[in-house]
């Protein structure tokens, strides 16, 4: 314990990495009632930090108006998106901020039971997260009559994946937990609605859920001081790559690349892919971008390529994590992705036409609007991104293709 | 298999299906224990879980095979896993892959002779600002480089 | 569509289906849309596939199929929702609230042709080798969106072996394109449970549990996944160039027994219609063909309503006259083989409640071989006799160790309707033209309660009829002989008559309500099974249970495609062609009589009928090994 406190106290940031004690959040929401936490959330503005940034005011309201009487408040914590690690940060250091979050979820929307889903990677955390879980048992901020409060009793289970990144996709993790294949499921009905064994169930990414107790602490108000207008509050980056402090950076949206690049010291800096592997790959000409839902949006996933990098070969990197992990259920995603996978080699062989690359081009186009879920929906996003900002560095060197003039 | 063993590994999974329940939600975390325990969930295992749980021995099989965690054919006492994504990768996970391979006399997707260890590629692990990383068993290693890694695989039984 | 009683729809898929009213005038339920440019309205919950197939808007699909839940994996039916940011599936988009749809802006055609490009560029096989040819999904499609090269290239060697080791299902995966219909069919359609997606990503494929080959697992040969493949990654297996070489030897005497489902189906083969029987016609092309005898699988069917009645009436007598405790009813029907094999897989502890009758494909093959043979004087070591069957699981049947009773193989070859119609055009045949003809003798035209056998509750409506009159002596009371709670594709049927004023020889019987249970697919049968399991068939006497939807009628080797209206109209046509015949009760054939005169001389479930038209079965367990 004592360890963690020093290592927390070396974290530092407007939001989530501000002061915070055990037990407030959760104190606090419960003398303001559902109502006033609803209000606060939409105040603030939070939009969901999983990715697809959906208002999370908007995300419980709907699922607190249905009638059911059996609700589940779902923390995903399958953080899979390569180079993406500040949810396992705030699970190791800060998990009252997360529990209380779903502590809050479950009261506000009418649900008694959460649960957590833990990546199978992250196993070693079990341990930590149980212990804690049962210490706030103990507290009385977790069980029955929750502090003391007659009408709200919550409790919150812990499941593990078993490695599968597209787990993390809400309706595929709501699979994963029934015990099925982690497939994503048709939308419409919305896990809102139709979420959990049938149930309504809100999905909530880590962060999501742990910037809530600050919110309600604070209020909305404050929280929309940080950020811009359409991304309220603070984010967590986790930057990794070429740099020298490569680490999870609490810094306000609308921070742009530059000074990000700045702050974790990267030097000769080529190329920043923002938003993982689904995410998109910006060129120095565009490192004046600013961080946010309205530009260069990302679920945290920093990555930095200085001037040595082959960017074809991070491209190939990213497709065959693709290939190996969708759910192959759905034609475009399935075989779109070999596909795409098969060009570059194609490239990298000087092996292909540009009308070829342009058909390749058009079909991420259609992977991106006819695939099932998010997973095929982005994964075209660094191979349309690097293809058209690299092309000098990927064409323009190594030859013009095989039938090119 | 032995009767035995048979007898055994029924009553294992009876106790675990006793623990999780038989709802279908219960499944992969029945899978994981026995995976754990034994590190892969054989034919005849898939086939106790099915039977217990009322449901087809093809559909315990298909979620098996879904999961990068659980296999069916046996695999060495320590599974080592090591990120191949893209921050692990321009870490200089390569000169640890060859060496811990040359060391170790297999390639990755292998078992030792002695079923000490099998070798796997993973992807990212969520440790990319300190990769190389890899995954032994549960326990996570990082900033690796060929020699750390040596002497991690060196330790383990 | 009709449902079955007891649908069971997996927990996954359960958020997928929507859950509509069933009156929906009642609560008002409607939505108005606007597809293209046409406005119309439609209730609450109807998915935009259904609302376009309403107003003559074609949306392609190939995942989706009639009889199975929604799956929206394949992707060839999106279509553009105005405010949404990617396309929508229209199979699997259920209309909850006024919206705008486009069916066929360039965003959605690109992206049709696209999948398309992507299932054809894994596809390996060539049309024009292909079973399907002509009526394949796959190949519609490429037709349709005009594909005229491999955008993204085509996979020169096979990724899967085909798996040819069992006598029914052949599985070539080199032409699936992971539809799961196959999937849905087997594990929520038919609950039998053999094939599931396993692996992920582009390794996903259908498979078997642990990959293993059909013939080791527990299939029980039905074949419904082939009627709902789009492509020919699953067909039957083929005897049809054993049987034309046969034809063609003339050392051989090749007889052929048609059973009556294909006939009111193969007309569908040429272009024609569902609901039309083509049993005379047929006669006439098999002749033409070179089959040197067409006999009709009904005569059998009388037959073994005669062997499985009399049986069921010695197990009553032996329950209430000499109060045997060990007298295993109800009886149930063993007709359907896949049916068989599935009690054998899944419930091999009930066994014993099977009527021991073989079913009419084997009790005419073993008599074909022995009197026939005689009757004919022809050496049955020349005989090769072939089943037009509906059936996939016929194949495996006439392959089961135990069906040599004749001394020979008493069925040479099980062939489904496709196959025949294939055979008829590769003999340039069209066969709707063909002129009518009769079946030859010595088995002759069969009696009507035969031909219904085709339809789910056809046997039970053709044993009651005789059953009831044998004991009662008089016909049974229901008008026309029509025994309304027979018929119907409801999954599980019960009814009962009661017996009064029984002749002497079955006065142990007066008084008794004579109960019985009907089901088909093996899902209902299932439901059947756990309640027997439960003490809930304690008074029931008789069961019929047929392995695939509807009946016979819808056998897996039946046309395709199917779907419950064509099924539909396949059962009127059986049941309007028995209204026409003279005779309609199985123990007035006077063939049958013959037989038992002649032949099968110490009567139903004598000596030789046993040795010839009964069976034993085999307690297979769900143990894969
Ligand atoms: C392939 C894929 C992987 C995803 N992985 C994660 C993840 O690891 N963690 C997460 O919180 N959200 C993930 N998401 C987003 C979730 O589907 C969902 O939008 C999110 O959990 C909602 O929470 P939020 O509103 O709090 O962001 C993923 C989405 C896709 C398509
Ligand atoms: S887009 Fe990919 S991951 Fe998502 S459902 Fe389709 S195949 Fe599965
Ligand atoms: S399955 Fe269809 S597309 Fe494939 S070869 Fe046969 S006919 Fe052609
Ligand atoms: S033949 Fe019947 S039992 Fe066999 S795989 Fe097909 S649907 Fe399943
Ligand atoms: S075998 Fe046929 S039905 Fe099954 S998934 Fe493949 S194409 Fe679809
Ligand atoms: S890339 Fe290796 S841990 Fe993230
Ligand atoms: S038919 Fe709609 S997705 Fe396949």
């Amino acid at each position: 314990m004592e360890l963690e406190k020093i290592k927390k106290k070396m974290r530092s940031g407007p939001v989530l990495f501000s002061e915070y004690k055990l037990g407030e959040g959760v104190k606090k929401a419960l003398q303001l009632g559902r109502e006033n936490i609803l209000f606060e959330l939409k105040d603030s503005g939070l939009k969901g930090r999983g990715g697809a940034g959906f208002p999370t005011a908007t995300k419980w309201m709907l699922s607190g108006a249905s009638l059911s009487d059996k609700k589940f408040i779902v923390c995903n914590a399958d953080e899979g998106e390569p180079g993406t690690f500040k949810d396992r940060v705030l699970l190791l250091e800060y998990p009252e901020l997360v529990f209380e979050g779903m502590i809050i979820g479950g009261y506000t929307i009418g649900a008694k039971e959460g649960i957590l889903y833990l990546r199978g990677e992250y196993e070693y955390i079990l341990k930590s997260l149980e212990d804690f879980l049962e210490m706030l048992r103990k507290d009385k901020l977790l069980g029955n009559n929750i502090l003391g409060n007659e009408n709200f009793s919550f409790n919150i289970t812990i499941r593990l994946g078993s490695g599968a990144y597209v787990c993390g996709e809400e309706t595929a993790l709501i699979e994963s937990l029934e015990g099925y294949r982690g497939e994503p499921r048709n939308r419409p009905p919305y896990p809102v609605n139709t979420g959990y064994l049938g149930h309504p169930t809100v999905v909530n990414n880590v962060e999501t859920l742990a910037s809530v107790p600050h919110i309600i602490l604070k209020g909305g108000e404050w929280f929309k001081k940080h950020g811009t207008d359409k991304s309220t509050g603070s984010k967590l980056f986790s930057v990794s790559g070429d740099c020298d402090k490569p680490g999870v950076y609490e810094l306000p949206w609308g921070t742009s690349i530059a000074e990000l690049l700045k702050v974790v010291e990267a030097k000769n800096t080529k190329a920043v892919q923002v938003g993982g592997a689904s995410g998109i790959c910006l060129p120095k000409s565009q490192f004046n971008r600013v961080l946010g839902y309205e530009d260069a949006a990302t679920g945290g996933s920093i990555i930095v390529f200085n001037e040595s990098r082959n960017m074809l070969k991070v491209l190939k990197n990213f497709m065959e994590f693709f290939v190996e992990e969708s759910c192959g259920q759905c034609t475009p995603c399935r075989i779109g992705n070999i596909k795409l996978l098969e060009a570059i080699e194609k490239i990298e062989n000087n092996d292909f036409t540009f009308s070829y690359i342009n058909n390749l081009k058009e079909l991420g186009r259609t992977m991106q609007l006819a695939s099932k879920c998010g997973l095929g929906q982005s994964s075209p996003n660094s191979f349309i991104s690097i293809l058209e900002n690299f092309k000098d560095e990927i064409f323009g060197l190594n030859g013009k293709g095989k039938n090119n003039g | 298999m032995l009767v035995l063993e048979k007898n055994a590994l029924s009553e294992e999974i009876e106790s675990l299906v006793n623990q999780f329940g038989k709802e279908r939600s219960a499944l992969l975390q029945i899978l994981q224990a026995i995976q754990r325990k034994h590190k892969h969930i054989s034919d005849f295992a898939q086939q106790e879980v099915a039977r217990m749980m009322e449901i087809h021995p093809v559909e315990v099989n298909s979620v098996v095979s879904f999961y990068s965690f659980l296999c069916t054919q046996p695999k060495g006492r320590n599974i080592v896993r090591l990120c191949q994504t893209i921050s692990c990768d321009m870490a200089g996970k390569e000169k640890v892959e060859e060496t811990v391979q040359r060391e170790l006399g297999i390639k990755f997707g292998q078992t030792t002779k002695d079923k000490r260890i099998t070798l796997e590629f993973t992807n990212c692990l969520g440790m990319c600002d300190q990769g190389p990383a890899m995954l032994v068993n549960e326990k996570v290693y990082t900033k690796l480089d060929p020699e750390t890694a040596i002497n991690i695989l060196n330790e383990i039984k | 569509m009709v449902k079955r009683e007891n649908e069971r729809i997996p927990v996954s898929q359960q958020a997928h289906v929507v859950d509509k009213p069933k009156d929906l005038t009642n609560i008002g339920g409607t939505v108005s849309v606007q597809i293209n440019e046409k406005k119309i309205t439609v209730p609450l919950g109807t998915t935009i596939l259904e609302a376009c197939q309403l107003n003559q808007i074609h949306i392609p699909t190939l995942c989706h199929h009639p009889d199975l839940c929604i799956a929206g994996v394949c992707r060839v039916c999106v279509v553009e929702v105005e405010k949404m940011r990617t396309l929508q599936t229209a199979c699997s988009f259920p209309i909850m609230s006024p919206i705008k749809i486009k069916t066929s802006t360039e965003m959605v055609r690109k992206a049709r042709r696209h999948i398309i490009d992507l299932l054809l560029s894994e596809h390996y096989g060539e049309c024009y080798s292909c079973f399907r040819n002509g009526n394949c999904e796959l190949q519609n499609l490429a037709k349709e969106y005009g594909v005229d090269n491999y955008t993204f290239g085509h996979v020169q060697s096979p990724r899967y072996e085909v798996d040819n080791s069992s006598a029914a299902v052949v599985r070539d995966m080199n032409k699936c394109v992971l539809c799961k219909r196959c999937v849905r069919t087997c594990i929520d359609f038919q609950e039998v449970g053999v094939l599931e997606a396993i692996d992920r990503g582009h390794d996903t494929h259908v498979g078997t549990f642990l990959d293993k080959p059909l013939a080791d697992v527990v299939c029980i040969n039905c074949g419904q996944c082939i009627n709902r493949c789009p492509t020919a990654a699953l067909r039957a297996n083929d005897p049809s160039d054993e049987i034309w070489t046969a034809i063609d030897d003339p050392k051989k005497h090749v007889v052929i027994q048609t059973a009556p489902s294909p006939r009111a189906a193969i007309g569908e083969e040429f272009g024609q219609e569902p609901g039309k029987s083509f049993t005379g016609e047929l006669n006439t092309a098999l002749r033409r063909i070179g089959f040197d005898r067409v006999f009709d699988t009904n005569f059998t069917a009388d037959l073994t309503i005669m062997e499985e009645g009399t049986e069921l009436l010695t197990r009553l007598k032996k329950a209430l006259v000499d109060k045997d405790q060990s007298v295993k009813l109800p009886q149930f029907t063993s007709c359907s083989p896949g049916w068989v094999k599935y009690i054998e897989h899944f419930y091999p502890e009930y066994l014993d409640y099977l009527s021991t009758a073989k079913s009419p494909q084997q009790m005419f093959g073993a008599l074909i071989k022995t009197f026939y043979a005689k009757e004919e004087n022809i050496d049955p070591a020349d005989i090769v006799t072939v089943a037009l069957m509906p059936c996939a699981a016929k194949k495996f049947e006439c392959n089961r160790p135990e069906m040599y009773d004749s001394g020979f193989k008493d069925v040479d070859y099980g062939l489904t309707t496709r196959e025949m119609a294939k055979m008829i055009r590769e003999a340039g045949i069209y066969l709707p033209e063909m002129p009518k003809s009769q079946f030859d003798d010595p088995f002759g035209d069969a009696s009507g309660a035969g031909l219904i056998f085709g339809a789910t509750g056809g046997v039970m409506e053709a044993a009651l009829r005789t059953a009831y009159e044998l004991i009662t002596g008089r016909e049974v009371p229901f008008e026309n002989l029509i025994i309304e709670p027979c018929r119907g594709f409801e999954g599980v049927k019960q009814a009962s008559v009661k017996l009064e004023n029984c002749v002497e020889q079955y006065k142990f019987l007066e008084g008794v309500e004579l109960k019985f249970v009907v089901a088909h697919g093996t899902a209902n049968a299932k439901i059947v099974m756990e309640m027997l399991k439960n003490g809930e068939l304690n008074d029931v006497h008789f069961v019929e249970v047929m392995a695939c939807p509807g009946g016979c009628l819808g056998g897996g080797g039946q046309p395709i495609p199917t779907s419950a209206e064509i099924r539909k109209k396949r059962a009127e046509a059986i049941y309007e062609e028995e209204a026409t015949l003279p005779i309609r009760k199985s123990h007035e054939n006077t063939h049958v009589t013959y037989l038992y005169e002649k032949f099968l001389t110490d009567g139903p479930c004598g000596k030789l009928s046993h040795k010839l038209l009964h069976t034993h079965y085999v307690k297979r367990g769900k143990y894969i090994s």
